[in-house]
């Protein structure tokens, strides 16, 4: 992060005043901490996107193929028939505006064309100029402008500057949403070869090892088993998972990130140990071992390709359904494209909770269950002992994640966990959470370090918030339920709202969760000290 | 070509054509021949000069104005003469000088107001004070 | 640059007709033939653009959740923001249609150094949408009575209704007042948040100069300039017949605003107007959130190039084996 000024100075030059040029005639900067490293051919060519080469964005030459305006062209009107929503959003906005300061990357950055109308008008002017008459006749008068080399390389800049999160959707009139313009968009720069490392390679490796991160499957058994032993070091507990077992009764899938990286992996051992106490008939899968799905930000055809896992994967092992463990866009994909892109689920049951008996009546097509619905429900029917107090170092708060928020309209079934599992639960103020919720400013795949002043630029709505119950509430755990964002809010906290930690909601589970044949606990999963054990000796200390 | 959800599209667009056409419908088969204000009362046959207190075409667009104006200087200011352009005066009354030469109120007055659309009952509102004329039907 | 654009081409459009009527008396040009064919391009044109939206399928169900999801039978669903059904569905939309729901959330960003950011109420753009909507349809109710004999109760009903100030001769419309108001305070607030200027097109000061010339000619021959309604009627009678004459003796304005109101028509089907249409088709609002319930169909569903399993463990068996992870094939 050495290159990204201190927080008090990157806010200082920003205001949100527009440059004196008009948007068409001011061409894009790229500074360095706002544009992303290119992808690898070799990633490319492993899943057999066009124009494979090594370039970078600050190149003058590109090596756009040949006739790139004639893919672009032909993309565009394949893509205009395709998708009403996307022809509906190139021809109906009427600039009210709405949108403008509703943009995280907006308020962070002050770049008027990161206002959302104005990150759609970048796709619309060229639309106009060779897909409508008024703007073949009028030409700029009308909004329309040519397709030039210098458009794609806004395209690019703007178009992996939205993270596809949907709050300027909420507000506008007609529901344009952003995200549908920047999916596509981002669709036609691959056509012509133009992706960032940090998208092409999870998705290079998502398609041949079934992760993100390409954790091999006897590496992927590995480091699960690690947990096994970190949670009985905490918990006297064993537990022992399965993997790629036939007969389960449920598969278990959850984004690469939280068997991988802190602090999600804490988030995993409140699963295991969950699964574990309520003698869930599950197992892991190395195949299908990634929840997330880099896909969805590379095209509609790539997310399909990855998420074909997960169906394929519970049909071999004859599992009776699905349950999905915390993540953001991976719910997405989940709620709004799964059962469209590769059901009907047909070879599996209708979920039904083993524990409760519960019916999920809202999963009957799909086939999945979040896991967090499927824990309130455990809550909800007493199934669990949970010792709240466990948590009572912690001042939570919680974040919802775009994709779970105004995708599914997921907000009382993680809340309803955590006022189960801890004592001191403050929510940040209601313009902020919910289906208002903010972006952590790092997601569809723009959580790559290169890009560290952009992420804290983005994110600056968020801390900012956070900061807002750190200050008033002393919270000092922000919960999630996104992989994603348990990996890119530990450094927007610990620039903007230092004092403040990151936990999966499943982490919180783990720590309350009473289990039988437990020794008396006296750290969380962590090692932190319960409150009131700080002075207890501790050899693991 | 294909139409999706045809069904709700093409409902939509009938009612969209259907509330925009409505003019077309109401008035079909329907001859509507334009008022035709009748002149010809006994006291205005009996004119030589058959001319109104303004010229036909300030009375017609403006006598709204002229009778508010004239209720104005009567019942506010206790005038009760009106002279006119050309030097003739009027006594400013709708009962006893407007409704003298155009006795026919539902030959006349009616005529265009309920084309217009006036007719509510309350506009326009001099009936709700004066008394309408008894006419011979 | 677009402000000057927009308003010397409303002008030029007030020229043509003045000129057009006054010294060259086309009056049956600008009084039949253009609103005739403007109607024509309002219907079709309209009906094109619904029909080309249409031709496009929906593949994905990708509602804007704004609410709790059904969920629990103990979790209250918010069934306006995140429907689950079709009547629910039909709620929200009409919520958005006729009170702007989405406008109504609207807030304003404040940003201080510190950093500190704030949200602010900011209903005015919603007030001022509202107030111009409705007021431009009841205005076009009111015109009814130009085009239907005998005049219906429910235009006689809105025409008492939006008079009932009784003020002045003839009586005062409110919604004339709202009207002017609203297209003014939309102007004005394109004009002076730099944002909005920065953002706004030829395309979006171009209807509201339109609306504000139609607003205005209309506002003088009505309260100040005086028309001789009983010739527009006839005109207008005219065309709703079928059997069009232009009287004698209507003045120029009229012929203006007749003017406006066809470049309106004919121009709407082709511009930013079409939010009328598009409203009513926009995917992220008119779909339930049930996509987990109900399989939504993708109609140019295809398939695609996987790495199957097979090859997965083709891959790793050796690996899979050794750490002892069950394989298909030994």
């Amino acid at each position: 992060m050495a290159s990204v000024p201190k927080a008090n100075e990157l806010i200082a030059g920003t205001d949100h005043k527009p440059p004196k040029t008009g948007w068409m005639d001011t061409p894009v900067e790229f500074r360095p901490g706002t544009w992303c490293y290119s992808g690898k051919s070799k990633n490319l060519e492993v899943v057999g996107l066009p124009n494979p080469r090594e370039w970078s964005p600050i190149d003058d030459d590109w090596k756009l193929p040949e006739n790139w305006k004639e893919i672009i062209f032909e993309g565009l009107r394949e893509r205009i028939h395709k998708y009403r929503s996307f022809q509906l959003f190139m021809d109906i906005c009427v600039r009210c505006g709405a949108c403008a300061d509703k943009c995280h990357f907006f308020i962070g950055s002050g770049d008027p064309k990161n206002m959302p109308v104005l990150r759609a008008e970048l796709l619309r002017s060229v639309y106009r100029k060779d897909f409508t008459l008024a703007g073949k006749i009028l030409g700029k008068m009308a909004g329309a402008r040519e397709l030039t080399e210098d458009v794609v390389k806004e395209w690019f800049f703007y178009f992996f500057q939205c993270t596809e999160c949907r709050r300027c959707s909420v507000f506008c009139p007609y529901g344009i949403d952003t995200a549908e313009i920047t999916i596509i968009g981002r669709e036609l720069l691959n056509l012509l070869g133009l992706n960032i490392d940090w998208i092409t390679a999870p998705v290079a490796n998502c398609y041949m090892t079934g992760n993100h991160l390409g954790i091999q499957p006897h590496a992927f058994k590995d480091m699960i088993e690690f947990f096994v032993e970190e949670i009985e070091e905490v918990t006297g507990v064993k537990i022992e998972p399965t993997f790629n077992r036939k007969g389960a009764e449920i598969l278990f899938i959850t984004p690469s990130g939280d068997v991988f990286a802190d602090p999600g992996t804490y988030t995993l051992m409140g699963y295991l140990m969950l699964f574990h106490e309520i003698g869930l008939d599950y197992t892991w899968s190395t195949y299908a071992s990634e929840g997330g799905n880099f896909g969805l930000f590379t095209s509609h055809e790539m997310m399909k390709r990855l998420n074909s896992k997960m169906y394929a994967e519970a049909k071999r092992l004859g599992v009776k359904w699905i349950l999905g463990g915390e993540c953001g866009h991976m719910w997405r994909v989940i709620n709004q494209y799964m059962d469209t892109m590769n059901g009907p689920a047909d070879f599996l049951e209708e979920p039904v909770s083993p524990i409760t008996g519960t019916k999920f009546e809202n999963a009957k097509s799909t086939k999945m269950v979040h896991l967090v619905e499927f824990t309130a429900d455990l809550i909800k029917h007493g199934k669990l002992k949970l010792d709240k107090s466990r948590n009572d170092h912690l001042k939570v708060t919680f974040h919802d994640s775009c994709n779970p928020a105004r995708a599914m309209g997921f907000f009382e079934e993680p809340r309803y966990v955590l006022n189960n599992v801890c004592n001191h639960f403050y929510d940040m103020p209601p313009n902020t959470i919910r289906e208002q919720t903010f972006c952590c400013g790092s997601g569809s795949g723009l959580n790559t370090d290169e890009y560290m002043e952009m992420r804290m630029r983005g994110g600056l709505p968020r801390a900012n918030a956070v900061k807002h119950v750190h200050e008033q509430h002393g919270v000092n755990m922000l919960s999630c339920i996104c992989a994603i964002d348990r990996a890119v809010l530990p450094p927007l906290m610990n620039y903007w709202v230092p004092g403040v930690d990151v936990t999966g909601v499943h982490e919180l589970v783990g720590n309350a969760l009473v289990m039988e044949g437990e020794h008396e606990r006296t750290t969380d999963l962590r090692g932190e000290p319960l409150e009131g054990m700080e002075d207890s000796d501790n050899e693991d200390l | 070509m294909k139409i999706y959800d045809a069904r709700y599209v093409l409902i939509g667009l009938a009612i969209f054509v259907g509330l925009f056409t409505i003019p077309f419908w109401y008035n079909m088969g329907r001859a509507v021949p334009p008022p035709d204000p009748k002149l010809d009362t006994p006291v205005i046959q009996q004119m030589a000069v058959k001319q109104c207190v303004l010229p036909l075409a300030e009375i017609r667009t403006g006598h709204m104005q002229l009778l508010n104006d004239w209720r104005t200087w009567v019942v506010r200011d206790g005038l009760r003469t009106y002279v006119a352009a050309d030097g003739k005066t009027y006594n400013m009354s709708l009962q006893n000088t407007c409704m003298d030469c155009h006795s026919n109120k539902t030959q006349f007055c009616d005529q265009c107001h309920i084309y217009a659309g006036l007719e509510a009952g309350t506009v326009p509102y001099c009936w709700t004070c004066h008394i309408a004329p008894k006419e011979n039907q | 640059m677009g402000i000057k654009f927009s308003l010397l081409a409303v002008l030029a459009l007030v020229l043509v007709a003045f000129l057009g009527v006054e010294a060259i008396g086309m009056n049956y040009l600008f009084g039949v033939l253009v609103p005739y064919l403007a109607f024509f391009l309002f219907l079709t044109g309209f009906i094109y653009r619904i029909l080309k939206w249409a031709r496009a399928p929906v593949p994905f169900r990708i509602p804007t959740t704004s609410g709790q999801q059904k969920s629990f039978s103990w979790v209250k669903q918010n069934k306006l923001d995140n429907p689950s059904t079709k009547l629910a569905t039909v709620g929200r939309m009409a919520l958005e249609v006729l009170l702007f729901r989405s406008l109504f959330k609207n807030t304003k960003m404040e940003f201080r150094q510190g950093p500190k950011i704030s949200y602010q109420w900011e209903k005015w753009l919603w007030l001022a949408g509202l107030a111009f909507h409705y007021s431009f349809f009841i205005i076009v109710v009111r015109h009814l009575r130009f085009f239907m004999e005998p005049v219906p109760g429910f235009v006689h009903l809105t025409e008492s209704l939006d008079g009932f100030l009784q003020l002045g001769l003839p009586g005062l419309y409110i919604t004339d007042l709202l009207f002017l108001a609203a297209v003014t305070y939309l102007f004005i607030r394109r004009v002076v948040i730099p944002q909005m200027r920065y953002i706004s097109l030829p395309a979006d000061y171009f209807p509201l100069f339109l609306l504000f010339g139609l607003g205005v000619t209309g506002v003088l021959m009505r309260y100040f300039t005086k028309v001789d309604i009983v010739k527009v009627k006839e005109l207008a009678m005219g065309l709703a017949t079928l059997h069009p004459t232009v009287p004698e003796g209507i003045g120029v304005l009229f012929f203006i605003h007749l003017f406006l109101v066809s470049t309106l028509m004919a121009y709407f089907p082709f511009s930013k107007l079409m939010h009328l249409g598009g409203v009513f088709l926009s995917p992220t609002r008119n779909l339930p959130n049930d996509s987990r319930i109900r399989r939504h169909i993708n109609p140019w569903n295809y398939p695609v190039k996987v790495h199957t399993y097979e090859e997965y463990e083709d891959d790793f068996r050796e690996k899979m084996i050794e750490a002892g992870l069950p394989v298909e094939k030994e």
